[in-house]
């Protein structure tokens, strides 16, 4: 296949009109934890599983859903580290919206900034695209708001969303779940049970870590006992 | 001879009820000479937001074109008209920027915000903001536009007494300052429309 000679340099298509190296990013992203996002009539929540390599880490201290701003957060799948590169690079930029106008920065501002990086490192000599797809949700004016953004710097606006591992089964499940007066806490037992559906051993609030916002605008992450709760409201 | 009485200038902003009203004085002069007497020292942002330049009228050119600029390319991305008050932060912001070589203005900004609140405020050459309830002044003949508004000034006024108010004060002021004059320019704004007056006072 004449795409694999094009496939060592980014900035280089290959004859197929790919850029090889985005595909090999997106391969990563495939590859790592699954996680998704579900937009709520009255809110967001984003979720993932957090896997340890060992039962040795301390898990508390490990944190893969960030918060951007107190109304947008953001959880990744793929490289943890390109992952924390990405979160820092937006949240400056949100303070600098802020400096700038006084103003919180819509979510569609922030997505579109944070895509832009990203799409920089696919332009640019000697650097390599983000190994991340990330999920954006937060609530400003509009409403609630759920994003994705690529390795490639694209973004789209997702009723609800899965990345990962378990993509193809996730995004089944979401799209028969899925009704649109859905409310936040019926969005945030679905997110389990999609979550339960891929997951190899036994579900707790110590392995899956889920962030919410609602109407008051401001994005946390629950508490394990509280991932608890619903865990048991679930069953 | 101070640089922000090079040209001479008469700003005024005052709140009314659901409305504001913003007036500026007409001449343009180069010290004790008057070259023009239908200079343009308001400009429109948006329907709803109106900027106001006294001082060095070349520099206030020179902003009024930066912010048109900025708030054209903030309407294109965000899909929606600035705020008073955040394009009030976006002037302050500007201005600082040139904190040790600045812009020889003084801006009063006048607009209607979320749920057409009038808002209005002033800032000094380098940014600081000054938000008010009532009125706002500028320009070479503020002191007198002070004691002025002051006087004349009563809240919750309808857009036609707003509009009396604001061209007496700004007419009486103008006469006690020999560098601004020439007639009046006065903007009346409210949810629904906007008045624009040319006012005829002493041309000297």
């Amino acid at each position: 296949m004449g795409d694999s000679q094009y496939s060592f340099s980014l900035t280089t298509f290959s004859p197929s009109g790919k850029l090889v190296q985005i595909e090999h990013a997106l391969t990563a992203v495939g590859s790592g934890q699954t996680s998704l996002g579900i937009k709520a009539s009255n809110g967001v929540v984003i979720a993932t599983e957090k896997k340890l390599p060992s039962i040795l880490v301390d898990e508390a201290s490990v944190q893969k859903i960030q918060i951007l701003t107190p109304n947008i957060g953001v959880v990744y799948s793929g490289m943890g580290p390109d992952s924390r590169v990405l979160v820092r690079k937006s949240r400056k930029q949100a303070e600098q919206y802020h400096r700038l106008y006084k103003e919180p920065i819509p979510v569609t501002q922030l997505v579109r900034e944070t895509a832009a990086v990203m799409q920089e490192f696919t332009q640019s000599g000697g650097v390599r695209p983000f190994g991340v797809s990330l999920l954006v949700a937060g609530y400003d004016d509009k409403g609630p708001q759920l994003y994705q953004v690529d390795p490639s710097g694209s973004y789209f606006s997702w009723k609800a969303s899965a990345m990962g591992k378990n993509v193809s089964n996730a995004k089944t499940f979401l799209e028969k779940r899925y009704t649109d007066d859905m409310e936040l806490d019926d969005a945030v037992h679905t997110a389990i049970l999609t979550l339960k559906e891929g997951f190899e051993g036994q579900i707790s609030g110590k392995n899956i870590e889920i962030g919410i916002i609602s109407a008051d605008k401001k994005f946390r992450v629950l508490t394990p006992s509280e991932i608890e709760d619903y865990l048991q409201e679930v069953e | 001879m101070s640089i922000f009485e090079y040209n001479g200038s008469a700003l005024v902003a005052m709140v009314g009820k659901n409305c504001f009203a913003i007036a500026s004085d007409r001449r343009l002069g180069v010290q004790l000479q008057t070259i023009a007497t239908d200079f343009q020292r308001i400009y429109n942002i948006h329907p709803k937001l109106f900027i106001g330049l006294s001082g060095l009228a070349s520099d206030a050119q020179t902003l009024y074109q930066r912010l048109v600029f900025r708030h054209k390319l903030y309407e294109l991305r965000e899909e929606r008209n600035m705020k008073p008050e955040t394009f009030a932060s976006l002037v302050s912001a500007i201005q600082y920027e040139k904190r040790f070589g600045p812009y020889f203005c003084q801006p009063v900004i006048a607009g209607l915000g979320d749920d057409d609140k009038p808002f209005i405020c002033t800032m000094d050459a380098i940014g600081a903001k000054e938000l008010a309830k009532d009125f706002v002044v500028a320009g070479t003949a503020s002191e007198s536009l002070y004691g002025a508004c002051e006087a004349m000034f009563k809240p919750d006024m309808e857009a036609e007494e707003l509009f009396e108010t604001i061209s007496q004060a700004l007419l009486s002021s103008v006469d006690r300052d020999c560098l601004s004059g020439w007639g009046g320019h006065v903007y009346v704004v409210t949810p629904t429309e906007v008045t624009e007056k040319i006012l005829k006072g002493r041309m000297d």
